[in-house]
């Protein structure tokens, strides 16, 4: 008869196991989801490339085009949007650039800024919920493989706003990711939109030159102005996808020490029920020898 | 199609990926204020893109994406069309 011993542990083993095979998937899962993040960020490049050279020319010949905004105003109100996923089980990920919002938004309120929230992802939304902040907007489900409309749909509430004057400006917080070991929690003020300074400004190539001479069709003051929501769109959407592939890289990571861990526990388990299992069979043994003894001596 | 005989080097991107690259003799696009079209070494030109087909000839090809506006910049002999978003259908004349 197997000890109850034994048996608990032979239960635990299954449960492990069972466990590992749930990792393992989702290391899995996420290893091919961040081939396709990755992809998805080298595809969006050439516009977002192409938007910043076309910003750049169109600011340089319209001279003081203005636009609502370009309008840098006096700061009382701070727009904060953070990126995170809505699925946890990705290590670090979400909690490094929550920990540096909140930090953010703690130092703006201390200098008197009024902030407003705009999370993204499920996980920021209930982290700050939780802590009593409230939150102005959430996008929920969008991390997971972020597509342009839905960074529309996120840069028109945010311009909506900055339009309005409910808030002055607004920076996101985001992870850039660098390596499949390394994601950066990052801040960048997406509005007021500072036009990109080219590289070659202080060298004075032949580029500054060539722009200068540019058509417009119509004003420049116009196409300035359908550019710049273009413009943050496409920045947003970079943000995102920047993102999405650090959380598929952190879970994927993530995964892979939990799967290897239920592997070490499962070798701890098994060497421990082979060591109760001999026990077993040590005392059977003895008691048998003892008992035949018993019986020749009478 | 003998439109032009010098090409010019056309892209057309997207925000989600680039959509075609290549070499074309004559583009006609739609703008904001009207058609034009586009011969290879055309003046500096930024223009709004209305909604609409772009037509893109290339030697006895032609493409035509649909889009939903964006931009349209002619620099160096290049035509790069930043368009928000667009379906790209392929027409191949027999000919």
């Amino acid at each position: 008869m197997a000890s109850a011993e034994l048996r608990a542990i032979r239960r635990r083993i299954r449960s492990v196991e069972s466990t590992k095979k749930i990792t393992r998937a989702m290391e899995l899962i996420a290893a091919s989801r961040i081939v396709k993040a990755r992809e998805r960020v080298h595809a969006s490049r050439p516009y977002a490339d192409k938007m910043i050279e076309v910003i750049r020319n169109v600011a340089r010949a319209s001279g003081d085009a203005s636009d609502p905004l370009l309008e840098r105003r006096d700061l009382t109100t701070m727009g904060v949007l953070v990126v995170t996923s809505d699925r946890g089980l990705a290590g670090a990920y979400n909690s490094s650039v929550l920990r540096r919002a909140e930090r953010f938004m703690v130092e703006q309120r201390a200098r008197g800024v009024e902030l407003r929230l705009f999370a993204v992802g499920k996980k920021a939304q209930t982290y700050f919920a939780f802590r009593g902040y409230e939150i102005a907007e959430s996008f929920l489900a969008v991390t997971d493989q972020p597509t342009y409309a839905d960074a529309r749909r996120i840069a028109t509430a945010l311009m909506t706003e900055y339009r309005s004057g409910a808030v002055d400006a607004v920076d996101v917080f985001f992870t850039v990711y660098r390596s499949a070991l390394s994601y950066v929690p990052t801040r960048t003020e997406v509005l007021p939109v500072t036009p990109p300074v080219s590289d070659d400004e202080n060298e004075g190539t032949a580029g500054s030159e060539v722009a200068v001479s540019y058509e417009f069709e119509p004003d420049p003051g116009v196409i300035l102005g359908r550019l710049l929501p273009r413009y943050v769109e496409s920045a947003i959407y970079g943000h995102l996808l920047e993102s999405s592939a650090s959380e598929h890289a952190s879970r994927q990571r993530a995964m892979k020490a939990a799967t290897d861990n239920a592997e070490e526990l499962i070798k701890v388990l098994t060497r421990t029920a082979n060591q109760a299992r001999q026990a077993e069979i040590t005392t059977e043994i003895a008691e048998i020898v003892g008992g035949a003894q018993a019986l020749s001596a009478s | 199609m003998a439109v032009g005989t010098t090409p010019m080097r056309v892209d057309v991107v997207s925000p989600e990926e680039l959509l075609w690259s290549g070499e074309a003799e004559f583009v006609v696009a739609k703008t904001v204020d009207g058609e034009i079209g586009i011969l290879a070494h055309h003046e500096p030109l930024m223009a709004a893109l209305a909604s609409g087909t772009v037509t893109i000839h290339t030697g006895g090809d032609q493409i035509s994406p649909s889009i939903g506006g964006g931009f349209l910049q002619i620099l160096d002999n290049t035509v790069t069309l930043l368009v928000d978003e667009a379906t790209l259908e392929r027409d191949n004349p027999t000919e």
